[in-house]
């Protein structure tokens, strides 16, 4: 089968964030940047399922020539192909986000790479738009399910699960399909010296898509209201062992 | 939480492993009311510490460097936070295996047990390591890794134990209050406390806090690339955090040491990427913590091929993967050495900076006894923060010099090596006359120095065999024939040395006798005109500086010293000036150049220029006095480091060219040579058995072990006095004498010739040790072209210090025998110093 991830790439911000003076971007001075999280459980997803069912994954990103460092990391972990859809840095809307990978997509079915699965983050972990993975099921007239945590093929079907506030939603999708995933329905791997090795010398596929006007566009951000943390020393050495007991039941940890 | 006390007897700024030990090693020594303050929470606040790889190699190949991990590992095993695994420096390359065996010689000079081994040898200490790629290993049993963040806590917690500390961490230091030179208070987050001892161990964030109170502390953040990779299976069984030896992977200046059920790799590999202090992320604004900054996977990927190829068993299984990947910050300095000592810009700030995990509590040990009695046990000269010059301080100096040291952090390293980033910053007024001459340049402290001159090429035909030509790579590495040649032509005919980065102080004032009787050892009530050599002390007894002194008037001393210590001796002068002002000192290194004229034929020479009465009865030696030469004026001073007759001559700077030209074309009637530093700091003086500040002086000897004690003690008091007259009293546990070896041929049948700081053992192989410990090693060591000897000049146990006595030195893993040519100060050439005196 052939599995497609798309991945975005993301400052690694650690528990605070900082914004740039202006208010148009997080401060990144400081921070690497990562896959988004729900994604790089995505391509775990991904690598898993070629490893069992055999065929091929292509990870692609849109995003800036240094969004290749996301691509080579996902290759890292097992992905077999990289495809960046070049921008200039600026940030795309969805929309303009799904006509460049669907326009991808069907360059590739062109070329005789059709996917059974087309893997999303369910959000990006810096504008969290929800829309991308939706709007490409959409655009391709394809199923689409958002927000798993589980997922099997069986018999040629996507059988996958997602989890509500009350318990378990289960549901059966035929392929091709779009599912997008929530971090949880794997623990992803790290990646190993070979694979980081070899990721390294793999050719990434390019294309430059014509930025659009128009569209969403970005005002400036704003940080929520962070809440003031406060850090209570319960005693030092062995002897709060049972204070940290009682917290925890507190906490119902016990 | 303590509360913000609002007097300190010392603030300590920063809780890494360097503050806490510090806290402790003073609280040890009687210190109460130690404040200890971090800008970042406890027991980890954020620097470097925090994510150090914490093993701990034993052998430098500096001294004082070894000294303190060796002092470290110590008070580590003491707190029981030591674990020693053993380490491997591993060879790939046979220019590697020689290192090894050199770095073997360092091991035994400072009494430290290690071994080399075969690829076999590694593989059975290592089974997961691909011993097809390495030539051997240098394996020390001892090193061993250590919890520096438990080991910094306990320190801190006996500190407070012993009711003399107050911590406060969280509390970040806004300012620094100086007045009239001292300081007096910092400023921090949680209020101001008054203090007029404060010391700044604050990692990477020193130059910041030090620019607070006007000081500098020259050094600059870079990045060391590390990644830990697991699950491996080898060491799921492995209880506490290692079991294998550590290994440095030396050629590709990599490492591997297990932590747990991890490897960690790290990397001096890439490219240096320093950091600006200013620019080191807030806590905040920091993902962990500021000194771990985001893996560039870029800069580490040869290293990960190297890991690869070195332990392909571990780190190619798939199934483990890197977990945790940082550019973690440390502290790099310009000359690789620690920033220890007081602050040449503000009394009482004290810097104990750019240390590393492996030296911390030995440096926090000796900077505490330096702080309470004025010396330290373990002679922490080379890294006193006092002996930068100021264009040392600027950042163009300190980026250029830490990141050409960076690579260099597991490199080899010639001891004549030579920087090249930042050259051509201080030059004589002779420079240009050198550079046509065809001088190589050599620095000291940013002067341009000649060490040869490729115009004297034409003198190796003259001598022949004598210049003791070096065939083996190595030893001719840096260094050329030529010097031998010109040392042979000065010796026969007239030489003119380039003296001018000595460092050149005058005192003067009503007090400036009594001051300067106070400093030096030697009499210095002596009529004007006369020039004298001495030493001063610490109060301990050891020796502190090693220089020359003109009286030029009744209350006017010229001081001259090498530029090597130049600002390090201003400092001890300046420390101990008269608070009633009765005596100044003023840096005049840049107002004189000098000029050294030494030869037989060099009182022809000067005569031939000057009107002045240069014979012996009219300019006898020890004296000097202005003369003019043409129509420059100049200071001429009868004395000689290379044991010839002639002069240093002192030209004010911008008549420096002038002189030159006028001793230079008079010279050429008496065959004159221009002789480089080669001579004058090796060849020469060594044929003198002349000591060098640095070689042979340092704090941990005293005048009577290196023969400088005068057979008279003047009856003014001065530093070191107590302890001085102690000394001579006792029979000396160490008598510093000059051997020549016997028989240079190595098996190879190359000639090969020590280059000093090599064991010198009993002609069975065992190490010398005098009764405080200390080991016998080669101090310096040259040619004697005149004497067609090498020479060299150790330290001897009085038992094995006599005349005659055979020993071996080990110089890359061969002996070679050598025998005691002299004990004591009586130079191999011309003993009876008729040179000098004709």
């Amino acid at each position: 089968m052939n599995v497609l991830v798309c991945i975005k790439r993301v400052p690694a911000t650690g528990g605070h964030i900082a914004l740039t003076p202006d208010g148009q971007n997080i401060d990144t001075r400081y921070l690497g940047f990562t896959i988004s999280p729900h994604e790089e459980c995505a391509v775990e997803e991904a690598v898993r399922l070629i490893e069992k069912h055999g065929g091929s994954s292509t990870v692609l990103t849109l995003g800036p020539e240094v969004a290749t460092e996301q691509l080579r990391d996902a290759m890292a972990l097992g992905m077999d192909r990289a495809v960046l859809l070049e921008t200039d840095g600026r940030e795309w809307d969805p929309v303009a986000t799904t006509d460049a990978i669907v326009a991808a997509i069907e360059r590739d079915r062109a070329a005789g790479r059709d996917y059974d699965l087309l893997l999303f983050g369910n959000e990006s972990a810096d504008s969290a738009g929800y829309q991308v993975g939706v709007r490409v099921a959409a655009a391709l007239d394809l199923p689409c399910v958002t927000g798993i945590k589980a997922l099997e093929i069986r018999e040629g079907k996507a059988a996958v699960r997602r989890q509500t506030e009350s318990g378990w939603e289960t549901s059966e999708v035929t392929v091709p399909a779009v599912l997008t995933v929530k971090e949880g329905i794997n623990l992803p791997r790290y990646p190993s010296l070979p694979g980081r090795l070899k990721a390294k010398k793999k050719e990434i596929e390019r294309s430059r898509p014509q930025w659009v006007d128009g569209g969403l566009e970005k005002v400036r951000l704003s940080l929520p209201v962070q809440a003031a943390h406060t850090v209570e020393m319960l005693g030092q050495n062995g002897d709060v062992g049972p204070q940290v007991v009682e917290l925890f039941r507190r906490l119902r940890l016990l | 939480m303590s509360a913000t006390p609002t007097q300190a007897k010392v603030v300590v700024i920063g809780a890494g492993i360097v503050g806490n030990s510090l806290a402790y090693h003073l609280a040890r020594l009687g210190w109460k009311d130690i404040v200890l303050i971090d800008k970042g929470p406890l027991p980890n606040p954020g620097g470097s510490t925090g994510h150090a790889s914490n093993f701990i190699f034993l052998t430098d190949h500096s001294k004082e460097m070894t000294l303190f991990t060796l002092d470290s590992v110590k008070q580590y095993q003491d707190l029981g936070v030591f674990t020693q695994s053993g380490g491997i420096e591993v060879a790939r390359t046979q220019e590697r295996v020689e290192e090894l065996k050199r770095r073997m010689a360092s091991s035994k000079s400072w009494g430290i047990d290690s071994e080399l081994l075969t690829p076999a040898q590694v593989k059975e200490l290592v089974p997961f390591i691909n011993e097809e790629i390495i030539l051997g290993g240098f394996s020390t049993p001892g090193i061993g890794t250590v919890d520096s963040l438990r080991g910094g806590t306990l320190m801190r917690e006996k500190a407070q134990a012993m009711g003399a500390l107050t911590v406060l961490p969280l509390t970040e230091v806004s300012g620094i209050e100086v007045d009239r030179g001292r300081v007096r208070a910092v400023r921090t987050s949680k209020g101001d406390i008054q203090a007029d001892t404060v010391v700044i161990s604050s990692g990477i964030w020193s130059p910041r806090i030090a620019r607070m109170a006007g000081a500098s502390i020259p050094l600059s953040p870079a990045v060391h690339q590390m990644i830990s990779v697991g699950p491996v299976p080898l060491f799921a069984d492995t209880v506490g955090e290692i079991k294998y030896p550590i290994i440095r992977d030396m050629d590709v200046n990599g490492y591997e040491r297990q932590h747990g059920s991890d490897m960690e790799v790290g990397s001096y590999d890439h490219r240096p990427i320093l950091w600006d202090p200013e620019n080191i992320p807030s806590i905040e604004q920091a993902k962990l913590s500021p000194t771990e900054l985001p893996f560039t996977k870029e800069d580490f990927d040869e290293s990960l091929e190297h890991a690869l190829e070195l332990m392909p068993e571990i780190l190619g299984n798939p199934k483990i993967g890197i977990r945790h990947a940082i550019n973690g910050l440390l502290s790099l300095t310009p000359d690789g050495f620690p920033l220890l000592g007081e602050t040449s810009e503000v009394r009482g700030l004290w810097s104990v900076t750019a240390i590393w995990i492996k030296e911390a509590p030995g440096i926090a040990r000796a900077v505490a006894e330096w702080m309470t009695q004025g010396v330290s046990e373990i002679d922490a000269s080379g890294s006193d923060i006092a002996r930068f010059y100021d264009h040392q301080k600027t950042k163009a100096h300190i980026d250029a010099r830490c990141a050409e040291g960076f690579n260099k952090t597991y490199g080899i390293v010639h001891p004549r090596e030579q920087w090249a980033s930042n050259r051509n910053v201080r030059l004589s007024p002779f420079y240009q006359r050198e550079q046509e001459l065809g001088a190589v340049f050599f620095e000291t402290a940013g002067w341009e120095r000649p060490n040869w001159y490729e115009s004297n090429r034409t003198l190796l035909k003259e001598y022949g065999d004598r210049v003791m030509p070096r065939r083996y790579e190595w030893e001719a590495r840096w260094w050329s024939p030529i010097i031998n040649a010109e040392h042979l032509a000065m010796r026969d005919r007239v030489g003119m040395v380039d003296l001018s980065a000595f460092a050149v102080f005058d005192v003067t004032g009503p007090g400036a006798l009594g001051y300067m009787q106070k400093m030096c050892v030697v009499q210095m009530n002596v009529p004007a005109g006369r020039v004298v050599y001495t030493s001063l002390l610490n109060p301990a007894g050891g020796i502190k500086a090693d220089l020359t002194v003109m009286r030029l008037g009744e209350h006017h001393f010229r001081v001259v010293t090498g530029g090597m210590d130049g600002m390090r001796d201003k400092k001890w002068f300046t420390d101990h000036l008269p608070e009633d002002g009765s005596a100044q000192l003023s840096d005049l290194t840049s107002s004189w150049a000098t000029l050294g004229v030494w030869g037989p034929r060099a009182r022809d020479l000067v005569q031939s220029v000057t009107s002045a009465d240069m014979s012996n009865a009219g300019f006898p030696f020890g004296t000097c006095r202005a003369i003019a030469i043409g129509p420059v004026r100049v200071i001429a001073s009868r004395i000689s480091y290379v044991g010839e007759l002639g002069w240093e001559i002192y030209v004010p700077f911008e008549e420096g060219a002038r002189v030159w030209d006028q001793l230079w074309d008079a010279g050429q009637r008496h065959g004159v040579a221009p002789v480089g530093i080669g001579v004058y700091a090796t060849t020469g003086r060594l044929e003198k058995c002349y000591r060098a500040y640095g070689n042979e002086l340092e704090q941990e000897f005293n005048l009577v072990e290196c023969g400088l004690a005068r057979p008279q003690v003047k009856k003014e008091d001065f530093v070191g006095k107590e302890a001085y007259l102690k000394q001579r009293a006792e029979p000396a546990a160490i008598t510093l004498c000059t051997l020549t070896i016997d028989d240079n041929i190595s098996k190879s049948g190359f000639k090969r010739y020590p280059q000093g700081r090599e064991p010198i053992m009993t002609p069975n192989g065992r190490p010398l040790v005098d009764r405080h410990g200390r080991r016998s090693y080669i101090t310096s060591a040259g040619s004697g072209p005149s004497v067609g000897k090498t020479i060299l000049m150790s330290y001897l146990p009085p038992e094995h210090a006599k005349v005659g006595t055979k020993f071996c030195v080990e110089y890359f893993g061969e002996q070679y025998a050598a025998t005691v040519a002299v004990v004591g100060p009586t130079p191999i050439f011309d003993p009876e110093n008729t040179r000098v005196k004709s």
